[in-house]
C-alpha cells in the first residue's frame, strides 16, 4: 500500500471513530440503551487503534505488542473491583491518563530536540499537555490513595499552603514559557516535570473525603484536556476531539456536584473544607430517642409509603444487599418503597445508583433529590441508611451552618424518620445534626448492615401474624 | 503554515466542545458513573499517540516512554469499557408483577 493511500484510510478511520465516540455517549444517555454505547466505544476505539497501526512511520511492533499485553492484563483485574471501590478505580485510571499524556509529552520533546524541530507552537503545546499530565497523574494517585484510605481521608492543611500550592504551578508554568522562549534549555523540562508532580500531590492532600465527588470529576476533565492538547502536539484530530469528550463531562460533572454542595470550584480546592469548622458543635444537646431494630421493623410495617436515604455510611458497611432485602419485605407487604439520591451521596457521581443497582434494585425506583423532595411530605417513614450532612436540615435555615445554602433531601418533613449511624460522632463536616433530635426521629445505633439485616429478620418472622 | 494547522485544530477542540456539553448533559444522573468510566475508556485514545512513539523506535529512551505509555492507556481501555458494560448489566427495571 502506497503512503498516500495508507495515509487516506487512516484518516477515514478515525473520522469514523471520532463518529462512534459521539454515538457511544448519545447512547449512554439512557439506561435502555447504555449498552449499545459502550459497543460504539469499542469499536471507535478499535478503529482509531487500527488506522495507527497503518502510519508508516511505525516500523516496529514489538514494543507496541508488550505494551498491549501488560496494559491488557492489568486492566481485567482493574475492571472487577468491587463496586463500592469504583471511585478508587477511577481515580487510578485518570492517574494513568495523565502519565500516558506526560511521558508522550516527554518523548515528543526529547525526540523533536534532537532533530531540531522544536517550534513555538509544539513546545507550548507540549509543556501544556505535560503541565496536565503529570499534575493529574500524581493528584489523581493522591485521590486513589485517599479513597483506599491508604492516605488520611481527612484534609491535611499546613500554613501558607494556598500560597506554595500556587506558587509550584507558576513556577512550573514559567519553566514553560522559558522552554517556549528558548527549547534548547533542556534541563527546563525536568524541573517542570517536578513542580508538575509535586503541585498534583500538594493540590490534593488538603481535600478532604466528602469533596471527592468533584474532585474526582476535576481530575477527568483534566485528563480529558491532556489528551487534547497531546493531540495538538501530534496533530491529531480524533484525540483533540476524544479529549475534549473526556473533558467536557468532567467538567459538566464537577459543576453538578459544587452546585450540589452550593460551592465553587475554588472553595472546593482552596478552602480546606472540614478544618475550620469542627468548632460549630458547642451548645447544648437535645437527647436523642434511641430505639432497637425491632422499634424501626414495627415502625415501617404500618407505613405506607416509605423512602430510603442511602449515604456513604452504607456503602462503608456494604449495606446494599440487605436493604435489597428489607425492600422486598416490604414491598411485599404493598409498601410503597423509593430511594432518594443526593447527587453527592457517597465517594464518586452516580455511585449510589451503581451500588444499589447491584443489589438488583430496579432502577425506577432510585430517585432523584429535586424529584423526590416534593414528595416527603406525604411519605409515613424515611429511613436513612449512612447518610449525614445531605439529610441536614441546618442547610436550609441556620445561616452560621458551613453547609447552609446547599441543596438537601427534606427528609424532616415526613411523618416519621429512622435514622442508622454507627455513633452520634458527628458527620464529615463536624456539624450536629438537628434531624437526629427531632421529636418525630428514631436512631438505631449499630453498623448499617447488621441493623438492617436485624430489621429484615424482624419484618420476616413478624410476617402473617400483622 | 504550522500556524494556519493550529487554528484547524482550534475549530475542532472548539466544536467538540460544544458537542460534548450537549451530549453530556442528556445523560441521566442514574449513570453518571458508567458516564466516567466510558469517558475514561475513551479519553485513553493517548493510546493513538503512545502507539507512534514506540513504534517508531527512534531512541530508546522515547520507545521506553512510549511503551509505558501504550500500557497504561491500554490499562484504561481495557477496565474502563469491561467494567463500564458490567455497571450497565446491572441497571434494570422493574419486572412487571413484580
Amino acid at each position: 500500500m502506497s503512503h498516500e493511500v495508507s495515509e487516506h484510510l487512516t484518516q477515514a478511520l478515525y473520522l469514523a471513530a471520532a463518529a462512534l465516540f459521539i454515538f457511544s455517549l448519545r447512547w449512554l444517555s439512557r439506561p435502555d440503551t447504555a449498552r449499545r454505547g459502550v459497543l460504539a466505544g469499542v469499536l471507535g476505539m478499535a478503529a482509531a487503534i487500527f488506522g495507527t497501526l497503518l502510519h508508516p512511520e511505525i516500523t516496529h511492533f514489538e514494543w507496541i505488542a508488550i505494551g498491549v499485553v501488560v496494559g491488557s492484563i492489568a486492566g481485567v483485574p482493574l475492571s472487577r473491583v468491587a463496586l463500592t471501590a469504583v471511585p478508587q478505580r477511577t481515580a487510578l485510571s485518570h492517574a494513568f491518563g495523565g502519565l500516558a499524556a506526560g511521558l508522550v509529552g516527554t518523548a515528543k520533546y526529547s525526540l523533536w530536540l534532537d532533530s531540531g524541530e522544536l517550534t513555538m507552537f509544539r513546545t507550548s503545546a507540549i509543556a501544556i499537555e505535560v503541565i496536565l499530565g503529570f499534575l493529574t497523574f500524581t493528584g489523581s494517585l493522591m485521590a486513589a490513595g485517599k479513597l483506599q484510605e491508604v492516605i488520611p481521608t481527612r484534609p491535611i492543611t499546613y500554613r501558607n499552603q494556598n500560597f506554595i500550592n500556587l506558587s509550584l504551578l507558576a513556577l512550573a508554568v514559567a519553566a514553560g514559557v522559558w522552554l517556549v522562549v528558548d527549547p534548547t534549555q533542556w534541563w527546563l523540562f525536568p524541573v517542570l516535570i517536578g513542580f508538575s508532580l509535586l503541585f498534583g500531590v500538594l493540590l490534593i492532600i488538603p481535600i478532604g473525603g466528602a469533596d471527592m465527588p468533584t474532585v474526582i470529576s476535576l481530575l477527568n476533565s483534566y485528563a480529558g484536556l491532556a489528551a487534547v492538547a497531546m493531540g495538538f502536539v501530534l496533530e491529531n484530530k480524533v484525540l483533540i476531539i476524544a479529549g475534549a469528550l473526556d473533558g467536557s463531562s468532567g467538567f459538566i460533572l464537577s459543576v453538578i456536584m459544587c452546585n450540589a454542595m452550593n460551592r465553587s470550584f475554588t472553595n472546593v480546592l482552596f478552602g480546606a473544607f472540614g478544618q475550620v469548622q469542627a468548632v460549630a458543635a458547642a451548645g447544648e444537646q437535645k437527647p436523642v430517642k434511641s430505639a432497637t431494630a425491632q422499634d424501626a421493623a414495627d415502625l415501617l410495617e404500618t407505613a405506607s409509603r416509605v423512602v430510603v436515604v442511602p449515604g456513604y455510611g452504607m456503602a462503608v458497611a456494604q449495606a446494599q444487599h440487605r436493604v435489597r432485602e428489607m425492600r422486598d419485605q416490604l414491598t411485599k407487604r404493598g409498601i410503597s418503597v423509593k430511594f432518594a439520591i443526593h447527587p453527592v451521596a457517597g465517594r464518586m457521581p452516580g455511585h449510589m445508583n451503581v451500588l444499589l443497582a447491584e443489589a438488583e434494585i430496579p432502577y425506577d425506583e432510585l430517585v432523584e433529590m429535586d424529584d423526590i423532595n416534593p414528595d416527603f411530605a406525604q411519605t409515613d417513614v424515611v429511613l436513612v441508611v449512612g447518610a449525614n450532612d445531605v439529610v441536614n436540615p441546618a442547610a436550609r435555615h441556620d445561616k452560621t451552618s458551613p453547609i447552609y445554602g446547599m441543596p438537601i433531601l427534606d427528609v424532616d418533613k415526613a411523618k416519621s424518620v429512622i435514622a442508622i449511624k454507627r455513633s452520634m460522632n458527628p458527620g464529615f463536616a463536624g456539624i450536629d445534626n438537628e434531624l437526629y433530635t427531632a421529636d418525630n426521629t428514631i436512631m438505631v445505633f449499630g453498623d448499617a448492615k447488621g441493623v438492617i439485616g436485624d430489621v429484615v429478620k424482624a419484618l420476616s418472622g413478624g410476617s402473617g401474624t400483622h | 503554515m504550522e500556524g494556519l494547522e493550529l487554528w484547524g485544530m482550534a475549530f475542532v477542540f472548539m466544536l467538540a466542545t460544544f458537542i460534548g456539553f450537549d451530549v453530556i448533559r442528556n445523560v441521566s444522573r442514574l449513570l453518571h458513573t458508567p458516564l466516567m468510566s466510558l469517558t475514561n475508556a475513551i479519553s485513553a485514545i493517548a493510546v493513538v499517540g503512545s502507539i507512534i512513539i514506540a513504534g517508531e523506535q527512534k531512541d530508546t529512551f522515547s520507545t521506553v516512554l512510549g511503551t509505558i505509555a501504550v500500557a497504561a492507556s491500554m490499562t484504561n481501555i481495557v477496565s474502563g469499557f469491561l467494567i463500564t458494560d458490567r455497571m450497565l448489566r446491572m441497571f434494570k427495571r422493574r419486572e412487571p408483577g413484580s
